[in-house]
This record gives structure tokens, sequence and C-alpha cells, in this order.
């Protein structure tokens, strides 16, 4: 327990408040990291939805976007590994083709379906929580069945991206080692949506797009007077959009670990949703909130690996495991449901677009 | 939907609900004819990755739809394995079926038909082996229905006071009720001094139901089969029908009526939830009879396909229910001949219900008609209401 004297510890029930903040810091260094890094494909599948609901389109098939991008990154990178050989790693973020075609190949993929998506909910207009539900059972099905058919062979995967390492010299800095450790000790994917964060939420507020973007999910009669192609933007968004979601897959599959599991994205798609709902539908709220969601699992992966030891340690360690493990979910429905009056979605959002000529 | 305009055909003495009927019969038939040979392509185009075939063997294809066709209804055994994978099926596709005519879009299917499936076990559990079944199976059954319904009362409830949509907290929960139901099987369900995490065969409790058809049909078939005509007859013919299928179609016009749509929507939310638990506990009873670590479903997704195919209604669901049970029968069998996973069905089904809201047929008949423009966009309110986002 560092910093913390011990007489603090014994007060009756704020005690183990005080073991509780203990604990954090003294594994603050697991939690910080794990959380970083648990927040990406969070964050991206939240990014997907407020690129998709800002112009106005609903999009609930997030989960089913990663699902296919994490089998298609890894499917194709294997592929790639096998016929090309893997070549040696670049030092920084070991990068190498099979894994850079198979990144490539997830984001098209993840356009592809986001692009089914728009094409179901922009041009013909169906209801956007089906048309997000046939990709997700469409996606589980399709990853499913391809990964039994693999089953069969003894497929070699082409490993995974590799963190950024923190030199000791800086890592040794007391506060801001810790900082740069956790924030920047990533893989390419990991900073690349710190980057995409920053650069949608100055691209939503203050570029043209962004108005254009935001007057559409609003009022998209009033955006198409003043000569906004509604129907051409929510396009182009939702594709996107798709390759954002694709990124949060092929983290999954190439970055966090080197393979796929059937349904292994689960539930982050939705997790991403109230992400972005919580983040009242701005890309750094929605970061804020997913860093929320995750240092949960931050913290829940900590308890499992070190446990508390004192109080705190005989009133947690009798908490059964499965506790832990679903305990990002309950928060994240806890967090839902005590916010969601507060949060206002955009006017139009999910409602389908008919031009006022075509009537 | 103008744009059929009138057609000599129409002039014809058809009554007007048996020409709609026969429309949505085709609709249905038509997608599942055009799912069957785009899964066909698929399977062809990774046919190469199963020993023993090439790439693009056309022949494939063929032998896995014979094996499943074989395997659903080739068969007396065939036909009761069908009857008995429909069973759960048509008994969540009702429950997801309810929500939506309430407006509501359960994908919570998953975690009620676990949580049925704990509350049956445990009342197995509980009730010493001395009891006799005609108190043990009853008791299991209603207490898993009553354990699947609070699984869909918790988002009913989030929803009706908060606000929550009802697509990501049921998704949410779902996962939370699979670590509920490790955690059961682990701790207090566990068969004491097993070596792995497994509960009691219901078998030896005097659990199991009833074979009544063939090798494996249980009564549970009747069960599902009765279910069919009682949730039509709520919807159609009684007061909270009537309210729920108001609150469904337009909530506003509903409260403006008085009628307390939050309170409906608690109300289809707990009883889709029932239906949903009592496919798990009439699954664990009739079929399964003991719960193993990892055991799962997909009768969340299955079940909003056959809500969806079955347009709602429930007869409609009662024979989408008995294609989908046959369906996920034969890929056992064409499975373990022709080699072709059984994971095919599941991209089958969104194959299907793609070609069912894209409407192939009403487009080409729109087309075809005089007149008609391409405004024939896919009327998915016929399939099922509007899901708002936000709640009223």
């Amino acid at each position: 327990m560092s910093g913390i004297p011990g007489s603090l510890d014994s007060i009756p029930i704020l005690g183990i408040l005080f073991q509780f903040i203990g604990y954090a810091l003294a594994n603050l260094e697991f939690i910080s990291n794990t959380t970083v890094a648990v927040a990406v494909p969070i964050t991206l599948a939240a990014l997907c939805g407020v690129l998709c609901e800002r112009s106005g389109v609903v999009n609930i098939g997030i989960e089913g976007i990663m699902l296919t991008a994490a089998f298609v990154g890894w499917f194709i990178a294997a592929l790639a590994a096998n016929a090309l050989g893997t070549g040696t790693p670049t030092p920084y973020f070991g990068l190498t083709l099979p894994l850079v075609i198979g990144l490539a190949a997830a984001i098209a993929a993840g356009m592809l379906v986001a692009l089914l998506h728009a094409w179901l909910a922009v041009t013909l207009r169906i209801d956007q929580i089906i048309s997000g539900t046939i990709i997700n059972i469409g996606a589980a099905g399709f990853t499913g069945y391809m990964y039994s058919l693999i089953a069969s062979q003894s497929l070699v995967g082409a490993g995974s991206f590799s963190k950024l390492v923190v030199p000791p010299e800086v890592e040794g800095v007391p506060i801001v080692g810790w900082l740069l450790n956790a924030v920047v000790g990533q893989g390419p994917i990991g900073i690349t949506t710190l980057v995409i964060v920053v650069m949608l939420q100055i691209m939503l507020f203050r570029s043209r797009w962004g108005l254009r973007t935001r007057a559409s999910g609003e009022h998209p009669r009033a955006a198409e007077t003043v000569g906004i192609d509604v129907v051409w933007l929510r396009y182009r968004n939702v594709v996107a959009s798709g390759a954002l979601a694709a990124l949060g897959g092929a983290w999954l599959s190439m970055e966090q670990t080197g393979g796929f599991n059937a349904g292994m994205t689960q539930g982050r798609g939705f997790i991403g949703l109230a992400a972005m709902i919580v983040g009242r539908w701005t890309p750094v709220g929605a970061f804020g909130a997913a860093l929320l969601f995750a240092s949960v699992t931050g913290l829940s992966q900590s308890i499992t690996i070190s446990r508390p030891t004192g109080d705190l340690g005989n009133l947690m360690n009798p908490v059964p495991g499965e506790f832990w493990e679903a305990l990002p979910y309950i928060i994240t429905i806890v967090v839902l449901a005590g916010l969601i009056g507060r949060s206002i979605a955009p006017a139009a959002d999910g409602v389908p677009y008919e031009r006022e000529s075509a009537t | 939907m103008s744009a059929t305009a009138p057609t000599a055909r129409s002039r014809l003495s058809a009554p007007a609900w048996l020409r709609k009927l026969w429309l949505l019969l085709a609709e249905s038939v038509v997608a599942i004819l055009l799912a069957l040979v785009v899964g066909g392509i698929g399977i062809a185009a990774f046919s190469g990755l199963l020993p023993n075939h090439s790439s693009f063997d056309l022949g494939l294809p063929i032998a896995a739809y014979g094996a499943l066709w074989s395997g659903a209804v080739g068969s007396t055994n065939g036909i009761t394995s069908t009857l008995v994978y429909s069973t759960p099926l048509i008994l969540a596709g009702l429950g997801v079926g309810l929500g939506f005519k309430a407006g509501l879009f359960n994908i919570g299917g998953r975690g009620q038909f676990l949580m049925g499936t704990v509350g049956a076990m445990s009342v197995v559990t509980l009730i010493g082996s001395s009891t006799p079944g005609y108190i043990t199976i009853p008791l299991a059954l209603i207490v898993g229905a009553a354990l699947g319904g609070f699984a869909g009362f918790i988002p009913g409830v989030l929803k009706a006071t908060s606000g929550a949509h009802e697509v990501v907290t049921t998704i949410m929960l779902n996962y939370i009720l699979v670590f509920t139901t490790y955690w059961a099987i682990s701790g207090p369900l566990r068969l004491p001094n097993s070596p792995q995490p497994i509960t009691v065969d219901v078998t030896t409790r005097n659990g199991a139901l009833p074979i009544v058809l063939g090798r494996d049909g249980h009564i549970g078939i009747l069960f599902a089969l009765l279910a069919v005509p009682l949730v039509w007859f709520l919807l159609y013919r009684t007061t909270l029908g009537f309210e729920l299928r108001t609150a469904g179609a337009n909530s506003d016009a509903a409260r403006y009526a008085g009628m307390k749509t939050r309170q409906l929507i608690v109300l289809a939310m707990t009883l889709a939830g029932a239906l949903c638990g009592l496919a798990g506990a009439t699954t664990l009873l009739g079929v399964v009879h003991q719960i193993a670590p990892g055991y799962d479903t997909t009768i969340g997704f299955d079940a909003i396909t056959v809500a969806l195919l079955g347009r709602s209604n429930p007869v409609g669901i009662m024979l989408s229910g008995l294609l989908l049970g046959g369906m996920r029968a034969g890929a056992q069998s064409m499975q373990i001949s022709p080699g072709v996973p059984a994971e095919l069905v599941d991209a089958l089904q969104a194959i299907i219900l793609l070609f069912l809201l894209v409407n192939v047929l009403r487009r080409w008949r729109a087309r075809r008609a005089p007149g008609g423009s391409a405004s024939a966009s896919a009327d998915s309110t016929e399939i099922a209401p509007a899901f708002g986002m936000v709640a009223k």
C-alpha cells in the first residue's frame, strides 16, 4: 500500500475505500496500460457510430463489421505469410508485409460491409436496426463458417504487430514515464486511434465536411436545400466509418493477439455504441467513455492477476471470477441507463431521408 | 405501396387477404431460394479449404443441400429431429415477434434462454429424486419461464424509466447472463464431487420431458405448437394484445388514447423473456438434460430470423420456426457427410433476411406494373414495425 498511511486503512468502512485507492495506485501501471489498450477497439467502434449517426444513419452492425474485419485481416495475413514468407519485421511496430496486406484487406472488408449497410439504410430505406442486425447475423455466420472450414487445415497465422517500447531513460521519469508508457506504449492501430480521435473531433466541429455531416444528421431537408447532397454524404460517412470499425476488428486479431476466434468481438461494437451515447456523439467524449468502460476491465483484470490483501482482499477475493468478467457489461448498462436522458441524439438519427423530388 | 397499380389480374375474384397471403408466401419462398443459390455459390467458392475437395467444386453445394434435406425430412428420425430443433425456435420466435409487435427489438434471447435453462436446472437440483416428474417438470418449466421473464423485465424497466435502448441493454445483459450461467454451474448448481463444473443429469431426478414421438421427440414440441394459438389469441383477441400492437404501431397515438405505454414496454419485454426462458427450459429438460461448461446458444439471432421471416405473426413464426428447425437438424448430417460446417445455416439466415428485406419479388413486380416506378421501396413496416432509437 504505497503512500497511504496504514492508520487510514483501519478506519471502519472508509478504510476499505483507502485500501482500494492504495491498491489501485500500487497497480496503476498495469491498470492504466490495460485500460488504454482495451479502450482502443471500443473507441474505434464508438467513432464508427459517431461518424454514422452524426450524418443520420444508425449503425448497430458495428459488431458485425468488426468481426468480419478481424477474420479477414487475420486470414489474409496468414495466407500472405504462407505465400510470401513473413520477412523481417520493422524495428518499430513489427510491421511485416503479410500483416500490412492483412490490415489493408481488413479495412477493405469493413468498408464493403459498411457499404452494404449504407445501401440498405440510405438507398433502400430499410429499418436501420434490422439492417444492422442482418449484418451482425451474417458476420457471425460467415466468420464462424470460414473458421470451421479452416479448422481442418493447419494454417499458421502471420503473428501480430508489436507495441512501441518507451526507452528506459524516459520510462524512469516519475509521472511522465508512466503516462507515456500507458498512452504511447501501443501498437500501430492503438497509436492511430489516438490520432483519429483528435482529428475527428476537430474535423467534425471545425471543417466544412463536419458542418455538412452535422446538418444532414440534424435536418437533412434543410441541408439539401442549401445544396448538400445528403444521400452521397451519408454514403461516404457510413463507408468511411466501416474503415474505423474494421481497424477495431483488426486490433483484436492482429494487434492484441495474433489469432482469430469465433465471436471474438464479445459485444465490443455494442459497448462502443454505449460509449458513443455516453460521450454525447463527440469523438473525444466517446474516447473518454471508452476509457471509463475499459478502466473497469483493467481493474478487474488486475484483481484476478494480483489479488488484493488485507480487509480489501477479504472483501474482494471471495467474489467469483465471473463477476469481474461481467463487470464491464454491468457498468455499461448502469452508466447508459443513468446518463441517457441527458444525452441527446442527432434529430434525424435513424430516419431514412427521402428527396422531395423522389416522392 | 401505391406502386402496384391495378392490373387485369386483380379483377379476378380471389379475396384480398388470400392474395396478400399468397404474396407474403411467394416473397418468403423467393428469398429462401435466392439465399440457397447465394449460399451454394459461397460453398463452392471456399470448397478448396475442405480436405479432398478441389476449389470451385460445384458438386459440393449439391451434396451439402442434399444432406441438409435428407437430414431434415428424409427419415422419421429426421422429421422428429426437425420438430425437436423447431421447438425452442418457435417459442423464442414468438417471444421476439411479440416484442416486434410492441415495437421492441429484443436481442436478449440468448440471455433469456440461458436464464430459463438455469431456472429449470435450479428446480431439478433442489428437488429430491423422490419427487415425481409431474411435480418437478411443471415447476421447472414455470421457474425457467419466470427467470427468463425476469431477464426480459430488466431491459424493459430500463427502457421505460431511463430510455436506454433495448438493443444495447439486452446485448450487454446477454454477456452478463452468460457469465452468470458459468458461475451457476461452477458454484451452486455444480454436481458435488464431480471433477469438472457440470450439473446433475435431469433424467436421474425425474426431470426429463416424456418422449411422445419417435426416438427423441419430447412433449415440449406440443408446448410450442400450443403456444402458437395462445400468443395469437393474446395479440389479436384481447385488450392487452390490442394495446401492445397499438403501442408498437404508433406509441404517440397509444399514449393519447390513454394507454400506459411504459407499462406496456415492461410487460412486452417480460412476456418475450418468459417465452425465450421457456425455450431454454424445454431444451434443458427435453434435449440436453444437463448443463456442461461452455453451454451456449445461437437462439438470440435465430429467433430474430424466425420472427422476421414469420412477419411477427404467430402462424408465420410457426412455419418459419419449422423451416429453420429443419435447417438446423439437417445441418448436423451435412456437417458429418460432405463435411460442410453447420455454421452455414447462420450465414444462410442472414442472406434470407437480406433478400426478404430487399424484396426482390415486389421490386420486380413494381417495375413491370404499368406506371410503376422504383418507389416500391422496401416496405419493412410490413415485416416489422419501425424501431425508433429514441424512447418515448
